[in-house]
């Protein structure tokens, strides 16, 4: 939400977790939104798809998997639908993940995930398959060049909007932008009667 | 002047800055609903900052989400999931006290759902723009309000400033002609729009729901089609305010009273579309076909009329589905025996949803091991409820009559179906887990999760109806 990191390129394996329609109750089940911070959440997300009901860990490669070397989420077809909660994103940083690639991204998911520094990379059906197909690759990202590469050579642009870009370019943010409007918002308040 | 539509009157009114190519549109922002779960993250960055809540006049705080349905003890103390529930709401009492919020709390004469009760009381109102931290905010929608979710680094941007950095969404109508069938409700018309349009049809619109099913729709039946919006990945859903909705407003606490309402009922009815409004995509659908409808699968556009049966999957992800839901293509719903009926939330917990639920259950039981909860929406409809009686008809029936809360649509409460569980809600996800580990949902409307009580089974609401009339 405050300042964050800038960011640029990196490169990272990727992780798939094919399963499509994912949505932010398997992300984070809503019995742990009773938090009142953003920290830790990574341990909690995929609650119920990694541990069973007495916390003793179910065979999941997100169990096995070192976070650090996979910072690159592909998910099924559609990610991110359902809730608004902003601790989808925050669980999914907080576990390591800096990107999250899929053929659809849901709206609130994806602008949530702008405002964190976690990068939503929409791509097509064909370069989704290569991903699935190669579930070990290596993958670069430049937000740069808006460019994706994937381990055969295959390179692609993907959209991001504008705005959200050049915040996460250069690590600023929408609140800080929003405050800067503050004279013109207390303008607009007076010429169309909402004054306090 | 060219044609406008409803959504561009709204949002045209309510730009402070123009969008650009490298740069969103400032929003203003008229109504800001907060509540306990998606807000103290919020607060902590104002405090970060150093900043206030810029208008509390126009933010409004309730309790719904992590706080327990189930009645206080004797000495007062509430039964919370979590001590970190409590925490939770312990924090935004702190916080709406520091920031001189109103928040609707245990002790208001109206705490409940966040989007039952901004139209309650009236600060929803007519053109309006309302966010909330909360993806089902659409619900106001129904008002002709430009309504919708959003997170919490939103929600801080609006305590600040009172305004969002926002890109205009494309535009979409959606008419529903004809006639509804007798049984068949708002809930079953918005199960079939989002059947229609599939989980991401609306990714990136703005829907406006015309037509004269929607017209002949009743203000509780509107909210609910604007609320389940969102599942079909729309921005928002909205409805042209009408008489229906200026009657339906008239003298409640927060709208303006007497001769300055009728002043401001005029503005309202002008902003329905103009005559040949141009809509960047238009969809039609026949009312008079719907039928009361269940979802089969793990997502709400896994819907279909209950009469016929559980379609057999034509994809992986529906098999996928089925699968999850133990149910097999070609079955009847019939067989599909409930453990758990949840009646409420804002998508059906308003006294007409309590009323439709309890003239099925009137004179009838609970089938023997199912397990039904009814939570209002908010403490206006819990009174109004037991001033009509209805809490005494489900009591007898066998059924849990509760307080207001958001309870098991979300589950994180305590109240939540046990993994294997199938339940028959009126809420609006059936995401795998959605309310409770393991937990298997049906959505529908009251009328067939009560018919569905009674029976024990996924069953059609208009056989207890037929009964009745015979
Ligand atoms: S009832 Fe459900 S959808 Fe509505 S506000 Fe509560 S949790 Fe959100």
């Amino acid at each position: 939400m405050s300042n964050q990191e800038p960011i640029h390129s990196f490169s990272s394996r990727i992780l798939v977790l094919p399963e499509a329609n994912i949505d932010t109750d398997q992300i984070i089940p809503a019995r742990f939104l009773t938090t009142t911070t953003k920290v830790g959440l990574g341990k909690v997300a995929f609650n119920d798809w990694r541990y069973h009901a007495d916390g003793s860990n179910k065979p999941h490669i997100l169990n096995e998997i070192d976070p650090t070397e996979h910072r690159v989420l592909v998910g099924g077809n559609n990610f991110g639908c359902g809730s608004s909660r902003e601790h989808a994103p925050w669980a999914l940083m907080d576990y390591g993940f800096q990107a999250v690639i899929s053929t659809e991204i849901a709206d609130i998911f994806k602008s949530n995930c702008l405002k964190n520094g976690l990068l939503p990379v929409v791509v097509s059906k064909d370069v989704h398959d290569k991903l699935l197909a190669n579930p070990q690759q290596r993958v670069t990202i430049d937000l740069q060049n808006n460019a994706l590469t994937l381990e055969d050579g295959t390179l692609i642009t993907f959209e991001v909007e504008a705005f959200a870009r050049q915040c996460l370019l250069e690590g600023v943010d929408a609140m800080g932008w929003l405050l800067k409007r503050l004279p013109d918002i207390e303008k607009f308040e007076h010429s169309h009667g909402k004054a306090a | 002047m060219t044609a406008k539509s409803l959504f561009e009157k709204v949002w045209d009114a309510h730009v402070v800055e123009p969008e650009g190519a490298d740069k969103p549109a400032v929003l203003y922002i008229d109504l800001h609903l907060v509540h306990e779960v998606t807000s103290p993250q919020a607060f902590s960055e104002l405090d970060v900052r150093g900043l206030k809540v810029r208008r509390p006049d126009r933010t409004f705080a309730t309790l719904d989400h992590s706080i327990p349905t189930l009645r206080p003890d004797a000495e007062g103390n509430r039964p919370y999931v979590t001590a970190q529930a409590k925490k939770q709401v312990e924090t935004l009492e702190a916080n709406a006290a520091s920031h001189g919020l109103r928040l609707f709390g245990y002790d208001a004469e109206n705490r409940g759902v966040v989007h039952v009760i901004g139209p309650e009381m009236g600060l929803t109102q007519p053109g309006f723009t309302v966010v909330c931290g909360d993806s089902h905010t659409s619900t106001h929608g129904a008002f002709g309000c430009i309504a919708f979710g959003i997170g919490t680094s939103e929600v801080g941007h609006v305590l600040a400033t009172q305004c969002l950095a926002q890109r205009k969404p494309r535009t979409m109508r959606v008419t529903v002609d004809g006639k509804l069938q007798p049984g068949v409700t708002g809930k079953d018309v918005a199960l079939t729009v989002i059947a229609t349009l599939g989980f991401s049809g609306g990714t990136g619109y703005a829907l406006e729901y015309a037509g004269d099913v929607i017209r002949d729709l009743d203000m509780e039946g509107r909210m609910t089609v604007c609320n389940l919006s969102i599942e079909a990945g729309a921005r928002c859903g909205m409805i042209a305010p009408d008489h229906k909705t200026v009657d339906w407003l008239r003298g409640r606490q927060y709208v303006p009273q007497g001769d300055a309402y009728e002043e401001a009922a005029k503005g309202w009815l002008a902003l329905a579309s103009d005559e040949g409004a141009v809509f960047d995509k238009e969809i039609r659908i026949d009312g008079s076909t719907i039928e009361p409808m269940a979802t089969w699968g793990t997502s709400p556009d896994q819907g279909a009329a209950i009469v016929r049966g559980v379609p057999i999957a034509d994809n992986e992800d529906q098999e996928r589905a089925l699968k999850y839901m133990g149910f097999t293509g070609g079955e009847a719903r019939e067989v599909e025996k409930v453990d758990v009926v949840f009646i409420g939330s804002c998508t059906n917990g308003r006294m007409s949803d309590l009323r439709a639920a309890a003239a099925i259950m009137k004179g009838r039981k609970v089938a023997p091991g199912v397990r039904a909860l009814v939570v209002p929406g908010s403490e206006w409809v819990r009174l109004e409820a037991e001033a009509e009686g209805l809490h005494e008809i489900f009591l007898e029936a066998g059924a849990e009559w509760r307080l207001p809360g958001c309870s098991m649509c979300i589950a994180m409460n305590g109240d939540f179906v046990s993994p294997g569980q199938l339940a028959v809600s009126t809420s609006n996800r059936n995401f795998e887990g959605r309310q409770g580990p393991g937990s298997r949902t049906v959505l529908a409307s009251p009328a067939t999760a009560a018919a569905s009580a009674v029976a024990g089974h996924v069953a059609d609401p208009r056989q207890f109806m037929a009964l009745e009339e015979a």
